[in-house]
């Protein structure tokens, strides 16, 4: 090595490395940022116009308590008339939150519905993402259907080997109706699907050996 | 050696996954499907080549005793930068990836060839070798990946071709040792009849 | 009861080694002697315990107010190298005895990616233990972070066992070493899936 390891040495290299990586994170920071927020933004539109029906102009955001926790959604309109409302909700599954953007139309029909984020297991949880479970929420009238997986006695077929995934996705979709009523009427949801429903999707689980999820 | 001894040398003789057995963590979790190692290999190669050829130029001024903290700020920084880039153009992978992107930092392959190799070779020379090192990554997570992928859901780069499941347990951990432990098994048998 | 259920899927559910691949290396590189394998996960323990409560201070009460989360892989990584240091230098003069046990595994330390895997998870995923889903506040952090690295231990130490076993059978010539080791790993973590739905 040509540089001989003293103190002073040492100290200077380091501080050295330090700044230059510093100056060069700040300057690609700088010029990934407007990118990355455009990447971002390009997913959570995407997730709305997929949930929601036609709509013009930009959606609205507004957030909104409900049971004391607080809630971001967009509402969209066509022609000056309210076109829905997409609501983020989320729910605990198997391995973390499922994460999804629930679109609900103005005459309280769900639209559809996109998975923001889930790290369930591939092959198993994931496949909520997949639509031979997902489209069972698409244009679902919860007036008609039950919103429980058939296990517990409503109307949405479970994942196979995945209930605890199911249950999560469908306990997200509630929470999104509930928002919805919320919004709509002002009427906070009763003690039953608020808050207190929260830990169930686990303390419920014990159905026999091949639940994986 | 010349530049394509020291590219091609990475594939086989040396490959990191299969020979030199190293970079295991990202290895084993991020091969769920070819298209995953695929990206986990490419990125391990963008940091590979970025900072063999910094450590490679930088090394005739850093003193020998901190050499090491001062390659792992410079390995962090391009990790950051390749953070920023995919969280911009493809974010969908960064969030596939996850975690295993700054974890790359502490990847013994990318250490590893810093010490080993740039810190006493000209940079032209330790970009090709960051190369091969890479693509010899890659290539192992891609053909690891693939076989999970093909076992363990049934399809080939997200294209199914049976109907229903695979053999499950090979998209989840015990599958990843599994797969990959006779993967090596396979690679010595292969390389040890040339 | 929430830490009870942190304590139990950090070690059995949700292994480190088993089934989140963090630490892999130590996993395979030093576990052919059970004594090495309790040495080098008492020496992990203590750094991932230590690293994450230092490195959650550092991301809440400098990187968040001065907006510089950008710098979170780079400042993490620099902090746990310094901080193996100087534990081997502590050590060092304070329980020399202590140091003779887990010394010469620190120097690996840094750049086991267990490390700096536990601290960017407790500051970077939002967890769903006792409901909600939310992020981890200090307690709750170094309890996961410790439980975490006791299931680094228990994986550890089974593994390191299965392998003195092993060590005495014949083994085919293309199997030895890294092959054989993975396939039992692959058993391990099979029977560590038994414990998946504890929690």
């Amino acid at each position: 090595m040509a540089v001989q390891s003293s103190f002073k040495n040492m100290v200077l290299c380091l501080l050295v490395i330090c700044f230059v990586s510093s100056a060069l994170l700040a300057v690609v920071y700088a010029v990934t940022k407007a990118p990355i927020e455009a990447a971002a933004a390009a997913k959570t539109n995407n997730a709305i116009a997929q949930v929601v029906p036609a709509f013009d102009g930009a959606p609205e955001l507004s957030q909104i308590n409900v049971a004391g926790t607080d809630y971001t959604y967009y509402k969209v309109s066509k022609d000056g008339a309210v076109a829905g409302y997409a609501i983020m909700a989320a729910a605990t599954g198997f391995s973390g939150p499922v994460s999804l953007m629930v679109g609900i139309t103005a005459d309280g029909i769900i639209y559809n519905t996109s998975v923001l984020s889930q790290s369930e297991t591939p092959g198993l949880g994931a496949k909520c993402t997949e639509p031979a479970f997902a489209d069972q929420f698409r244009n679902f009238n919860p007036a008609e259907k039950d919103l429980k997986v058939k296990k517990d006695g409503g109307d949405v077929d479970a994942i196979t080997a995945s209930t605890i995934t199911s249950r999560a996705y469908t306990k997200a979709v509630q929470t999104a109706l509930d928002v919805y009523r919320a919004i709509t009427t002002g009427v906070q949801p009763d003690g039953a699907s608020g808050a207190s429903a929260a830990g169930t999707a686990s303390d419920t689980e014990n159905n026999g050996g091949q639940d994986n999820e | 050696m010349s530049k394509l001894q020291l590219i091609t040398k990475g594939l086989v003789k040396e490959n990191p996954t299969f020979v030199l057995i190293l970079g295991m963590c990202p290895t084993l979790a991020t091969t769920t499907s070819a298209m995953n190692g695929m990206g986990m290999g490419l990125a391990t190669l963008f940091v590979l080549v970025l900072s063999n050829m910094a450590i490679s130029a930088a090394a005739p001024y850093i003193p020998d005793k901190v050499r090491i903290p001062a390659y792992i700020v410079i390995i962090a920084a391009f990790v950051t930068i390749l953070q920023f880039i995919m969280q911009a153009y493809t974010p969908a992978m960064y969030e596939t990836l996850g975690l295993f992107i700054p974890l790359i930092v502490v990847n013994c392959i990318v250490l590893g060839r810093a010490e080993a190799f740039a810190n006493k070779n000209s940079v032209i020379d330790s970009a090709c070798d960051g190369l091969g090192i890479g693509l010899g990554f890659t290539l192992a997570l891609t053909v690891l990946g693939l076989i999970r992928e093909i076992i363990g859901s049934g399809s080939a780069f997200g294209f199914k071709f049976i109907s229903g499941d695979g053999i499950l347990v090979f998209v989840l951990a015990p599958g990843a040792f599994l797969a990959l432990g006779y993967l090596i098994v396979l690679f010595r048998k292969l390389t040890a009849k040339k | 009861m929430e830490y009870i259920i942190i304590i139990i899927s950090a070690i059995f559910v949700n292994n480190i080694l088993l089934s989140q691949f963090l630490g892999c290396c130590p996993f395979l590189g030093v576990s052919n002697k059970l004594s090495t394998a309790v040495g080098m996960s008492g020496a992990v323990c203590f750094v991932i315990t230590l690293a994450t409560l230092v490195t959650y201070l550092l991301q809440y009460y400098v990187l968040v107010p001065l907006h510089i989360e950008f710098m979170q892989t780079i400042s993490f990584i620099l902090v746990i190298a310094a901080l193996v240091q100087m534990v081997e230098i502590v050590l060092k003069k304070v329980s020399p005895s202590l140091y003779q046990a887990l010394g010469i595994f620190l120097p690996l330390i840094t750049t086991n990616c267990a490390v700096l895997g536990v601290a960017l998870i407790v500051v970077t995923k939002e967890f769903t233990f006792g409901g909600e889903p939310h992020m981890l506040n200090l307690a709750e952090s170094i309890v996961y972070a410790f439980a975490t690295s006791v299931g680094f231990g228990v994986a550890m130490v089974l593994f390191a066992g299965l392998r003195e076993q092993l060590a005495l059978n014949k083994v085919p010539k293309a199997f030895q070493g890294i092959p054989i080791a993975l396939i039992t790993a692959s058993i391990l973590a099979l029977a560590f899936m038994g414990f998946s739905g504890l929690v």
